[in-house]
């Protein structure tokens, strides 16, 4: 069994699971890894660690000022697969799955990156602009590594594209629950009670709801419709939030976004 | 070498390994509802008639195919004796709003109309598609938002008023250079936050299938015309195309209707900035290579990373990393050559058409002009070139006074 497939399972009948987002090398690789080493303790069940990327389509300003950042204090591809290294040599049980956009992939080469991810114990992919009508693209390879092909579901995905969106997802569906991009909306109960048993019926994976979702209440009413909650946004800005006038990381930077992990956790659990 | 050169692009959006749709799965459904209402529209002889009605009595097609003689003197002047090919202007500056950008606007504000959607946004670099897309929605009543740059709303102050005044919203995109790449991720992202009531008018062939092959199919009304003046004023097909290169949308509509005309050479003219050999230059298809970004695969200047590099020009409207997936294909396969002026090269034809044709040309047709000087001089004297003058100067007189050291 995967290590996402094991996770949602051990979750199964109790609760839902926190997934956390935050970007590889935001605001520097040492804190980077210090949050990353922390996050299964502070309560994430599954961690997403983004990709930077010069051209975030999908992103609001929050997480287009993190992936700034993370360039500027020098991530690549292969640093962040290094950084994911870095983490599994201490942690094996907590999935992580890479989210970001395709052109960094593409020029690190799709098969090389498939291997070397799933070598450095990545679990699942999430990449925004590759619809499945671009599926070929990557899933041969992904697939022949292992690695879930986790797929955006949209409040636009209607019923009749929903098959094709899930029989081209594995591991776990991601539920974008607002139209728009990350954290500018939030997501309301009625449609979340309206969605999830709309896409509930066409799959048995799990579903998590994303996009947004900032607060620990909003958390666990997500995790408690779907099978779990994605916080991304609100934990990027507590980090922002911690940084000096020129970006930099301050003493309590590590300690503030755990402790936000933590909030979202509790509530989960409550 | 396939049979045709005008059979792309596939049913997945692709010419060769280019194009395609890489989009988040929200704007998916809404893609594929744009290319099938465009597939419908084709068809559709209403549509079409209307379509046809506005470029006549409305932009002034056809634009007139003008013999540019003091050019071609000129150009003989510095030519080996029995040197220096016949120079024609296409002369889509005339159209109204000052542009070639207007062609393909109409025909999607059609079929925005068509497909019920009630708002309009769009990008721009140089403000001309902005301006252009502002007026359609001012004809038929539609509220416009234009993602701007902020350095391009800065060197394009007399577009942003355009805008304004058309009754446009002007929204400055302040991220990244704050140039047409930003501009275009900005529109996105607005575009995924109201895909139910919004159609994104997109200025180039560029984007996620059907954009490039529907901007390429409106904007080839220009070659296509083209093809009949040359016909009437010479008897015979022209021996060289030239146009300028942003994202390719003059450049296509110029070279599309001649693809098949093996004795038609093609060159695009991209923009060289500072220097090809420097990191300040917009040429995607000399020094960029295949990547994917704003729904496509393209040439696309990027470094070891991936990472999306800024691109330089004078030219708002060229300042763009990437290039249409049908010009990388034609790069390709080698059907189109693809060359280019620098800042300074553009500048001197920008007075050199001025002074000797009487027409201010816009810095982006000002690059090709600086191109197809330099190939007529090589080119026999009975040879016939055609210059695509996709836009006219008017706009850029405040950054050209600015470098040539005039106050205004």
């Amino acid at each position: 069994m995967s290590r996402i497939a094991a996770r949602f399972a051990s979750l199964k009948g109790t609760r839902g699971a926190l997934i956390t987002y935050l970007q590889a090398y935001d605001p520097d690789p040492a804190t980077s890894l210090a949050i990353l080493r922390g996050l299964p303790g502070a309560g994430a069940d599954i961690i997403e660690v983004g990709m930077p990327f010069t051209d975030p389509m999908a992103d609001g300003p929050s997480i287009q000022l993190a992936a700034q950042r993370a360039l500027k204090s020098g991530a690549t591809l292969s640093r962040t697969l290094a950084l994911v290294r870095d983490f599994r040599a201490e942690e094996t049980a907590t999935p992580i799955v890479l989210m970001g956009y395709y052109n960094p992939i593409l020029s690190y080469g799709v098969a090389s990156f498939c291997v070397e991810a799933a070598s450095s114990g990545v679990d699942g992919l999430i990449i925004v602009d590759v619809p499945p009508e671009e599926a070929d693209e990557i899933e041969p390879d992904a697939k022949a590594q292992g690695l879930d092909l986790i797929r955006l579901v949209a409040p636009t995905t209607d019923d009749s594209r929903l098959p094709k969106v899930l029989a081209a997802t594995s591991g776990f569906v991601y539920y974008v629950s607002i139209l728009g991009i990350t954290g500018t909306r939030s997501a309301s109960r009625e449609s979340m009670a309206a969605e999830i048993p709309r896409i509930r019926a066409h799959t048995d994976l799990p579903i998590v709801i994303g996009f947004g979702i900032r607060t620990p209440a909003q958390a666990a009413e997500a995790a408690g419709i779907g099978d779990g909650a994605a916080v991304g946004t609100a934990l990027v800005d507590v980090l922002a939030g911690s940084l000096d006038e020129h970006g930099r990381a301050k003493s309590d930077t590590v300690r503030r976004v755990l402790d936000a992990v933590r909030a979202l956790a509790e509530e989960i659990r409550r | 070498m396939p049979n045709s050169f005008r059979q792309g692009p596939d049913s997945r959006g692709r010419f060769g390994q280019f194009g395609g749709r890489f989009v988040a799965e929200t704007l998916m459904p809404l893609i594929l509802e744009v290319e099938a209402a465009y597939e419908a529209s084709k068809t559709d002889q209403a549509f079409q008639d209307e379509w046809r009605r506005l470029l006549k009595d409305y932009v002034g097609r056809p634009s007139p195919l003008w013999s540019a003689e003091r050019i071609t003197a000129h150009v003989r002047k510095s030519a080996k004796p029995g040197k220096g090919a016949k120079i024609y202007f296409k002369r889509d500056e005339l159209n109204h709003t000052g542009a070639h950008k207007i062609n393909a606007v109409l025909g999607q504000i059609l079929l925005a109309k068509k497909m019920g959607k009630t708002r309009i946004i769009a990008e721009t670099g140089a403000g001309q598609h902005g301006v252009a897309t502002a007026t359609a929605c001012a004809l038929f009543d539609l509220p416009c938002t234009v993602f701007m740059g902020a350095t391009d709303v800065e060197r394009q102050q007399p577009n942003v008023f355009r805008m304004k005044l058309l009754g446009a919203e002007v929204r400055p995109v302040s991220a990244g250079a704050g140039t047409l790449k930003d501009a275009m991720n900005e529109a996105l992202r607005y575009w995924v936050a109201n895909v139910t009531d919004t159609y994104y008018c997109i200025g180039t062939v560029a984007g996620p299938h059907p954009y490039p092959m529907m901007v390429r199919d409106f904007q080839s009304v220009i070659g296509e015309e083209a093809k009949v003046q040359m016909q009437a004023a010479e008897g015979r097909l022209p021996d060289a195309l030239v146009a300028a290169i942003g994202g390719g949308s003059n450049a296509m509509g110029l070279f599309y209707p001649f693809l098949d005309d093996p004795s038609v050479q093609m060159y695009g003219v991209e923009a060289a900035g500072r220097g090809i050999d420097t990191h300040e230059h917009a040429a995607s298809l000399a020094k960029g290579r295949p990547g994917v970004l704003h729904g496509n695969r393209m040439y696309l200047l990027q470094d070891d990373d991936g990472q999306v590099q800024e691109a330089h020009s004078i030219s708002a409207g060229l300042d763009y990393p990437g290039v249409g997936p049908e010009h990388s294909w034609l790069h390709e396969i080698g059907r189109v050559r693809y060359v280019s002026a620098t800042d300074d090269d553009a500048l001197d034809a920008f007075q050199l058409c001025s002074r000797l044709e009487g027409i201010i040309p816009a810095l982006e047709p000002a690059h090709a002009l600086a191109a197809t000087m330099r190939l007529a001089v090589g080119m026999d004297a009975d040879k016939i070139l055609v210059m695509n003058m996709c836009g006219r100067g008017d706009k850029d007189i405040f950054t050209v006074a600015k470098l040539l050291g005039e106050r205004l």
